[in-house]
């Protein structure tokens, strides 16, 4: 689980200062998002299948003698409900929530580390859930865009992006949501230029950054007047 | 009676104001169902096998192992043997499976064997094109007479540009849930044509299944920009394997397929000189340029010069040039965000060298851009105070010292608009609930929003008075969302249904309130007498004299509320890091007509989303392909860029709206905006460091490039 302790997303609060070198490339210095794709997650999973030891040590019950690569049992505590799946070790967090939950809200779109459309909050700090295994993700808080209102209420942070008219296709937006979130809940009154350098590990393809710096500013204002 | 005119300013009360999209909660809570989102009882997710080769001949094909799978349901064969591909990523075989997991194993299990043949990607090299017989001259085009206008000029610029192939990128990749119900087809279609796509899923003889028992539903669709107006081929399997499977079936593009096969835009490079007297009048222009579409033969033909068609003397000519490359789509704007590069950028080149501002010297030239001449000298007036142009603007090369040079450019664009086909319907019910239903489609621009704003101000109604029905093939058809024709069709045709739903209403209620329907209005939620509030009835109670039947209204497109062609002009800013190639967007100016403007909210958002996407297309954007392997270098998006957050510098949008502009009615604002950044940028950069970045996407580079080619000159 060593890897958890490693930001995956470059909105972590725990990502070295980013330094915007690389000439011009987004990058998160100190990490690079190749090290984090996919592949390097499959490596991860290979070797944990390969050792039951590992899978123990993690806090994962196996089967005695079966350690994949069929499915084995998989505890996920999401939006503060344990739930119990039988994935292949192979599934990501992503595919998990996505296709054995039904909670659509986070998207897959690059499904390598690059676009944040799939992000969700892992123990208080974002992830791309795309590249952690849903296996990786047991014994963690997650937290998905679905957990963060109450049925038919808003999330100031999502009110701010309706208002200021952040989004357009909207695809992006649950994952913008949940980095803004995540954003805030760490550095609660960010400047505007903060919070610009801060978000970059999102993307967009309809343009929608204008509203969400508009957004991210007041969702940081009305916030300190109260949480959901 | 109600009238279907447009509302003066005076008598709006939601037209023209700033409302926020009423599917914003249902998207920013994530609580929004995509096509990709979709997930019915006993789903079978479908991957697909594509081929590995620019062309080749498929000369053997074995499925038996992917279909001898445990979980694996059905396989559908696009192309097999004896078949051509055409591309990377041509479609081969698609195999639907319990999971996406094992979907992907068994396409690893599935054996082809292919005779690789001739390729050729590499679009750059024209003469290698047309040694292979790739390269058709589409058309060529003169007026006046070129050689005696450039005898006439007495300064003379000649230059090279190009922009690549694009693609769309569309986050949502293409893809569609297909479920049959009996002998009824059910699909959940990312798409931009709703009401077209029944038409299609019938032609296919294997699917056997006429148009009338097929259900398209698509409420949110993550993005499309031009690229998914039919069902294509892996559309119908998604179809096919379901009916083979008898259980419901998803396939959507990978991130790969999505670059490498759903939609480019083409390429257009050609070498240019033009002439002008030394007061900088145009006076001739020559071009020769080419572009590829991938395999068809498309081209811009007839848009060279861009908008500047009034040069006297000029000659263009462009060829076709046929690549192994993913087929062409039509890209926000098709063609001339590629036209406005090449112009805009040949012509600004031409001011440098007579020494003379781009603002003075297009202005001086705008007699020769036709029928919007005098609102493009608006428009740049306007966007120079924004961009304080004057102060910011410095003759070519930026002195001031460091390595960080900043410059300003700027461009014009036009684009038609008007409206596709289009009918709604309007409900009014006994107990005063509203329906307004039309098949079509919201592409994140704000249709379902226009369409409620319109009907709720017909009405007299609050927004929330009224329910819109999108999305749905079982409503009335409206057409294909492209060409910035989406909100001319259904604001016109909503309007109109409104309308016409109104008047019965209020047949129905004047005799009780002791009048005749042509002196009532409803406003403000009660139906009146027009001009006196107190002889009114609320609309619950009016809506209460129709006893048990609801009133049914339908409207059409009606081109008396709607018009076609806006302009635009656009001023960019920026910084550029000479020694290490890095290009900034610091501040972009975009001032815009588009008629009489709906939603002001929604329509500023398509101008910045514009900007911005323009700022990706300038500095980031290319379909790289490599004539070694035949192959597509970066069809993923770590390497094909898009701007992020910080990358964009500030946008300020003024859009035009005086009476007079209004008074034109409404006119689709999708394409415009996205014209003109490339060029804008692309002259800001050669500002700031002095020589021409002749390619874009105008990456570290290519900048450093031609600051070495500066530097030898």
């Amino acid at each position: 689980m060593a890897d958890r302790d490693k930001p995956n997303h470059p909105t972590d609060p725990g990502r070295e200062p980013d330094a915007k070198a690389e000439l011009g490339e987004k990058s998160g210095k100190g990490f690079s998002r190749r090290q984090f794709i996919k592949g390097s997650g499959l490596a991860v999973g290979a070797g944990v299948l390969a050792n039951e030891g590992l899978l123990k040590a993690a806090g994962i019950e196996v089967a005695p003698g079966v350690s994949g690569p069929g499915v084995v049992p998989v505890r996920l505590k999401i939006n503060g409900r344990e739930h119990s799946l039988r994935l292949q070790p192979r599934v990501t967090l992503l595919d998990a929530l996505r296709n054995h939950l039904d909670l659509t809200g986070a998207k897959k779109v690059c499904d390598r580390a690059t676009c944040g459309a799939c992000t969700v909050i892992l123990d208080g700090r974002p992830v791309y859930a795309c590249t952690v295994l849903a296996i990786e993700a047991q014994g963690h808080a997650i937290e998905t865009i679905e957990g963060i209102a109450p049925a038919h209420k808003l999330h100031p942070v999502s009110q701010s992006f309706v208002d200021n008219d952040a989004q357009q296709c909207g695809f992006c937006t649950s994952g913008f949501v949940m980095a803004v979130k995540s954003y805030l809940d760490h550095h609660p009154h960010p400047t505007y230029d903060e919070a610009k350098a801060a978000l970059n590990g999102n993307l967009c393809r309809c343009g929608t950054y204008m509203g969400i710096r508009r957004a991210v500013l007041e969702a940081a204002t009305k916030e300190k007047g109260g949480r959901v | 009676m109600a009238n279907i005119a447009w509302p003066p300013a005076s008598k709006r009360g939601l037209i023209g104001k700033s409302i926020s999209r009423i599917d914003g909660p249902e998207k920013a809570s994530g609580r929004a169902k995509y096509t990709y989102d979709q997930n019915p009882a006993s789903l079978l997710v479908a991957k697909m096998l594509t081929s590995p080769y620019a062309h080749a001949k498929i000369t053997a094909l074995d499925t038996s192992a992917a279909e001898r799978m445990p979980g694996v349901r059905a396989v559908y064969v696009f192309n097999g043997v004896g078949k051509e591909v055409n591309w990377e990523g041509h479609e081969i075989v698609a195999v639907a499976a319990d999971t996406e997991e094992l979907a992907e194993d068994a396409v690893r299990r599935i054996r082809v064997e292919y005779q690789q043949l001739p390729y050729f990607v590499d679009d750059a090299d024209l003469a290698q094109a047309a040694k292979d017989g790739r390269a058709r001259q589409l058309g060529a085009e003169t007026s006046g007479d070129p050689s005696t206008g450039f005898q006439q000029a007495e300064v003379t610029s000649e230059g090279d540009y190009g922009i690549p192939v694009i693609t769309h990128c569309c986050l949502e990749s293409h893809g569609s849930v297909a479920q049959w119900q009996g002998d009824k087809l059910n699909v959940w279609i990312s798409t931009q044509n709703v009401s077209g796509s029944a038409g299609e899923y019938a032609q296919s003889p294997e699917l056997n299944v006429p148009a009338s028992n097929v259900n398209v539903d698509c409420q949110v669709m993550g993005g499309g920009f031009g690229s998914k107006f039919g069902v294509d081929t892996w559309g119908l399997a998604a179809a096919a394997l379901a009916k083979k499977a008898g259980r419901p079936v998803k396939l959507m593009l990978e991130r790969k397929e999505e670059l490498l096969m759903a939609g480019s835009r083409p390429s257009l490079r050609g070498k240019i000189r033009v002439g002008a007297k030394r007061d900088g009048t145009l006076v001739a222009w020559d071009s020769d340029s080419w572009g590829t579409g991938g395999m068809s033969v498309v081209g811009i033909h007839g848009l060279l010069p861009y908008i500047f068609r009034g040069i006297p003397n000029r000659g263009s000519r462009y060829t076709a040039v046929r690549t192994n490359t993913g087929p062409a789509r039509a890209w926000r704007a098709p063609n001339h965000p590629q036209a406005c590069f090449l112009t805009m950028a040949a012509l600004d080149d031409l001011a440098a060298k007579l020494g003379m501002d781009p603002l003075d010297f297009f202005v001086k030239n705008l007699p020769l851009a036709g029928e919007r001449a005098a609102l493009y000298q608006e428009e740049l007036q306007k966007a120079a105070e924004l961009m304080d142009w004057k102060a910011k603007w410095h003759p070519r090369g930026d002195k001031a010292p460091g390595p960080t040079k900043r410059g300003v450019g700027l461009s014009i664009h036009t684009w038609g608009g008007l409206g596709h086909d289009s009918y709604c319907r309007t409900t009014i019910h006994p107990d005063g609930s509203v329906e307004v239903a039309t098949g079509s489609q919201d592409l994140g621009t704000g249709t379902r929003t226009v369409i409620n704003i319109v009907a709720a101000e017909t009405l007299g109604l609050p927004l929330d008075g009224v329910r819109v029905e999108i999305g749905d093939n079982k409503y009335p058809p409206d057409g294909a969302s492209g060409g910035s024709t989406t909100v001319g069709g259904v604001s016109s045709s909503t309007r109109v249904s409104a309308t016409n739903a109104l008047n019965e209403l209020l047949a129905k209620v004047a005799p009780g309130l002791g009048t005749t329907p042509d002196k009532l209005e409803a406003v403000g939620g009660k139906v009146q007498v027009i001009g006196d509030p107190s002889k009114a009835i609320s609309w619950k109670k009016a809506c209460a004299r129709l006893g048990t039947t609801p009133i049914v209204a339908m409207g059409q497109r009606n081109m008396s509320l709607i018009s076609s062609g806006v302009g635009g002009a656009q001023m960019a800013e920026v910084s550029v890091d000479v020694e290490t190639g890095v290009v900034r967007m610091e501040k972009m100016v975009a001032v815009q007509d588009c008629g009489l403007i709906i939603d002001v909210k929604t329509a500023m958002s398509q101008v910045y989303g514009a900007c911005i996407m323009g700022t990706c297309y300038a500095l980031h954007e290319e379909k790289i392909m490599d004539q070694q392997t035949g192959t597509c270098l970066n069809p993923n998006m770590e390497f094909y860029k898009l701007s992020g957050l910080d990358d964009v510098g500030d946008i300020v949008v003024h859009m035009m709206t005086d009476s007079a502009i209004e008074s034109r009615g409404v006119i689709g604002l999708g394409e415009p905006p996205v014209i003109s950044p490339g060029a804008a940028i692309a002259n800001a950069v050669a500002n700031a460091i002095g020589v021409r970045v002749p390619d874009l996407p105008m990456t570290p580079g290519r900048v450093l490039d031609a600051l070495g080619k500066g530097e030898k000159a």
